[in-house]
């Protein structure tokens, strides 16, 4: 029942050490885990100040308040090319539970392997109405929501549960409310038409 | 600019995308499965990772080491539950948030690049109506 699923690194393991980046970022430089404010960050940067197009919102002295930050997200990037040179690429696909497995593939998934199933995230899946579901229509919804909520899983989640702070939970509340909406009535409904 | 501090920050992030790749949290299987909730491995990881942070915050704090808080009253607005429930639909159907996408493109997962343009669209769209959103 506690049980990561196998070849995993274990949730005791993975769990600590994201809990430990916390207060690791409060000895280093007094900054507050929070990942998606470098979606903010990148925007300010990108858009020149002379464009109508930058909002109030964009325009701050995105060096000074996020250039750590930037940094922060390069680090994970970086971290990640480390673990597949060192350790292969894992196939998530291949270790799901039963229930889970049976539940996608009734819904029309039918390559399990890779890290992320390639029917739904790739360059091929970008030709179909499937990719622009997936990877375009979703991503938009994590960049715009996490900035309306002020903070994605790390920033509320991690973070600001763990500062007891009441919006986080509300935030966090939203966050399984919107997952469980999309897992449970938005695929499927749509992956089995845009799988057929 | 001090360069310590930033190697720092690298380090802890890279530490971190290392752990999104190993623990398979970047993974639209894994994301599915918890909101399926057939495994307990993810709730595991969240669950732990906030009890650990609390716990060495605390610690912290016992040290007198100074910590970033929010010392302005901290009242919950509309913008947490409204814009949470977006961010968990986007959540449910790429299958990552914020902190894979870098991961998942540093896997060398090229067609995230178009998931990464679209969520900062996604942040630029909510500057451009933030006025007009309720907060």
């Amino acid at each position: 029942m506690f049980d990561s699923p196998p070849g995993t690194l274990p949730w005791y393991v993975a769990g600590p050490v994201i809990g430990l980046v916390v207060p690791t970022l409060v000895l280093i430089g007094r900054k507050r885990f929070g990942i998606s404010s470098s979606f903010r960050h990148i925007c300010a940067a990108g858009l020149p100040d002379s464009s109508r197009l930058k909002p109030a919102y964009l325009r701050y002295d995105w060096r000074g308040e996020g250039l750590w930050n930037l940094t922060f997200v390069l680090g994970i990037l970086l971290g990640a090319v480390a673990a597949v040179a060192l350790w292969g690429m894992p196939e998530p696909g291949r270790t799901l539970s039963e229930g889970t497995s049976a539940t996608l593939a009734r819904l029309g998934l039918t390559d399990f392997s890779g890290f992320v199933p390639s029917q739904l995230i790739s360059w091929e899946a970008l030709g179909t109405p499937v990719g622009w579901f997936f990877l375009v229509g979703g991503s938009f919804l994590v960049g715009f929501g996490a900035r309306y909520a002020d903070g994605c899983t790390s920033g509320h989640a991690i973070t600001g549960l763990s500062t007891f702070r009441a919006p986080s939970l509300v935030a966090v509340l939203g966050f399984f409310a919107g997952g469980l909406l999309a897992t449970h009535v938005v695929l499927p409904l749509v992956l089995p038409l845009l799988l057929r | 600019m001090k360069v310590g501090p930033y190697l720092g920050y690298l380090a802890v992030g890279a530490v971190l995308g290392a752990v999104f790749v190993q623990s398979e949290v970047a993974s639209w299987y894994r994301i599915q499965e918890m909101f399926r909730f057939g495994s307990f491995h993810l709730f595991g990881i969240i669950g732990s990772a906030i009890v650990v942070s609390a716990a060495s915050l605390a610690l912290l704090r016992w040290w007198g080491r100074p910590i970033p808080q929010v010392t302005q009253p901290d009242p919950v607005r509309p913008r947490y539950a409204l814009g949470g429930t977006v961010f968990g639909l986007g959540w449910g159907i790429l299958g990552a948030c914020p902190g894979p996408i870098y991961a998942l493109l540093g896997m060398g997962i090229t067609s995230m690049v178009v998931a990464l343009l679209s969520a900062l669209t996604g942040a630029w769209a909510y500057g451009l109506l933030q006025d007009r959103l309720p907060h």
